[in-house]
């Protein structure tokens, strides 16, 4: 019993530092990234970089978010908890468009 | 620290002694006329066009018809011109447009003065191009109320087809080649030489000082904060934001953009209009509720009426009597000159 806790707990522990963040800012009402490729489980950090409010979200099925809207400075996490193509979009601008590939 | 301090306000003070105001932190104007950090100002000449409709003056010519031709709507007597009438700045000089039957619509008629230039049309965005656009009032019951396959029968069988197969030699008469044509005439409505304009090309006497602070209140965040969505070049953001109008108070307000991006931020969000040719378009806002620019400035500086939903963008702002007049003489500043429009003769 003790020896399957610990199995647990270090694949849980090893899950954890596996997954990574990646950052990806909004600068000049534009993602800096039109793309990041990352893993089932991996963070996504949106930075706002603007001197004004931005919004992030995403309808799409493999996941589905709304960030609602945050000032320069801020950031908002987002874990990728499924493998798919995400499009992502800020609802106030919306020529501000990029795609997470998540990967298995 | 205090020494950094001190080096910071001299800094500063020597930024003000030289002209220079940051408007935030991403950019930094000198209100010199002709002034390298105006310059992002200034549209292109050239208005961009799809690759698959290059403006040519063919395509123009045949829009520029069919863009008057009241026998594109259903009863014969609406043209696109009816609610985008020249002689009221490309609007209708109404609170909300009228449509089939003079049926009275939810929407004020937006000018088409710059849309060439926008990655965005209508106001609640949910079309993408002029293009994209251009059927729709045909095709709405509430605007021109026309059967399109009798219109299409109409261009084949008329003068028109002549003027179609100039414009598109390779392509059929159809919604698609109508389309075209008009989005390639509204391409051509254009405002870029207002004294604005010409200040910022260096044109020291275009604007009066009076104009000049007056953009200076547009642009600082703390004071109009205007820029914030009426941004560079074509003062639009091309984005979508609850202003807080009363309007939206209604039992049943009118959501636009959260009709087509259901976030919630979007409710009672509509797009940012332009503001260049402000003076020949009023009342103002997507509910035509402004008569004035001044009484656009006075919504703006209560932040919002109501503040259910509204843009985080928005903030209450406190402006003198002079700052106040100043914003108002800086728009009227962004009007090109009027010049004479010629009407097409109308192929029969």
């Amino acid at each position: 019993m003790k020896a399957l806790f610990i199995t647990l707990l270090l694949l849980i522990v090893s899950a954890t530092a596996i997954a990574k963040t990646v950052e990806v800012a909004q600068k000049d009402k534009e993602f800096t990234v039109a793309e990041v490729e990352i893993n089932k489980g991996d963070v996504v950090r949106f930075v706002n970089e603007d001197p004004f409010f931005h919004n992030v979200y995403s309808l799409s099925d493999t996941k589905l978010f709304d960030l609602g809207s945050f000032p320069k400075g801020e950031y908002r996490d987002v874990t990728f908890d499924q493998a798919g193509t995400v499009e992502v979009e800020c609802a106030i601008h919306p020529a501000m468009k990029m795609k997470v590939i998540v990967k298995e | 620290m205090i020494k950094l301090s001190r080096s910071l306000i001299f800094f500063c003070s020597m930024l003000s002694l030289y002209g220079l105001t940051f408007s935030s932190f991403a950019s930094q104007y000198v209100f010199e006329a002709g002034h390298p950090s105006l310059q992002r100002w200034l549209l292109p000449e050239e208005v961009p066009a799809p690759d698959n409709n290059k403006t040519t003056p063919e395509r123009v010519e045949l829009g520029k018809k069919l863009f008057f031709d009241t026998r594109l709507s259903g009863d014969g007597n609406m043209s696109c011109a009816t609610c985008h009438n020249p002689m009221f700045g490309w609007s209708d000089g109404l609170a909300t447009a009228k449509g089939f039957k003079s049926m009275v619509l939810g929407r004020a008629t937006p000018t088409i003065v710059n849309t060439g230039y926008n990655s965005i049309q209508m106001w609640d965005g949910r079309k993408a191009t002029l293009e994209d656009q251009a059927m729709g009032p045909m095709e709405s019951h509430v605007e021109m109320n026309m059967s399109i396959p009798r219109l299409v029968e109409f261009l084949k069988t008329s003068d028109y087809a002549k003027s179609f197969k100039k414009a598109y030699p390779d392509e059929p008469i159809g919604t698609e080649t109508l389309a075209k044509a008009l989005a390639a005439f509204e391409r051509t409505v254009v405002s870029r030489n207002s004294p604005f304009d010409r200040w910022v090309k260096g044109e020291k006497d275009a604007l009066t000082p009076a104009q000049i602070n007056g953009f200076k209140v547009f642009v600082d965040p703390d004071k109009g904060n205007c820029e914030v969505c009426h941004s560079a070049p074509n003062f639009t953001d091309n984005g979508f934001h609850n202003i807080g109008l009363p309007s939206y108070g209604a039992e049943t307000p009118d959501m636009g953009r959260f009709e087509f991006v259901p976030i919630r931020l979007m409710k009672g969000a509509f797009k940012t209009p332009t503001v260049r040719d402000i003076t020949t378009t009023a009342p103002y806002f997507h509910d035509g509720s402004a008569r004035t620019l001044e009484d656009v400035v006075d919504h703006y500086i209560t932040g919002g009426v109501v503040k259910t939903n509204v843009s985080p963008n928005m903030k209450a702002l406190t402006l003198t009597d002079k700052e106040k007049a100043d914003l108002v003489a800086f728009l009227e500043a962004l009007t090109s000159p009027q010049k004479p429009f010629t009407l097409p003769a109308i192929p029969l």
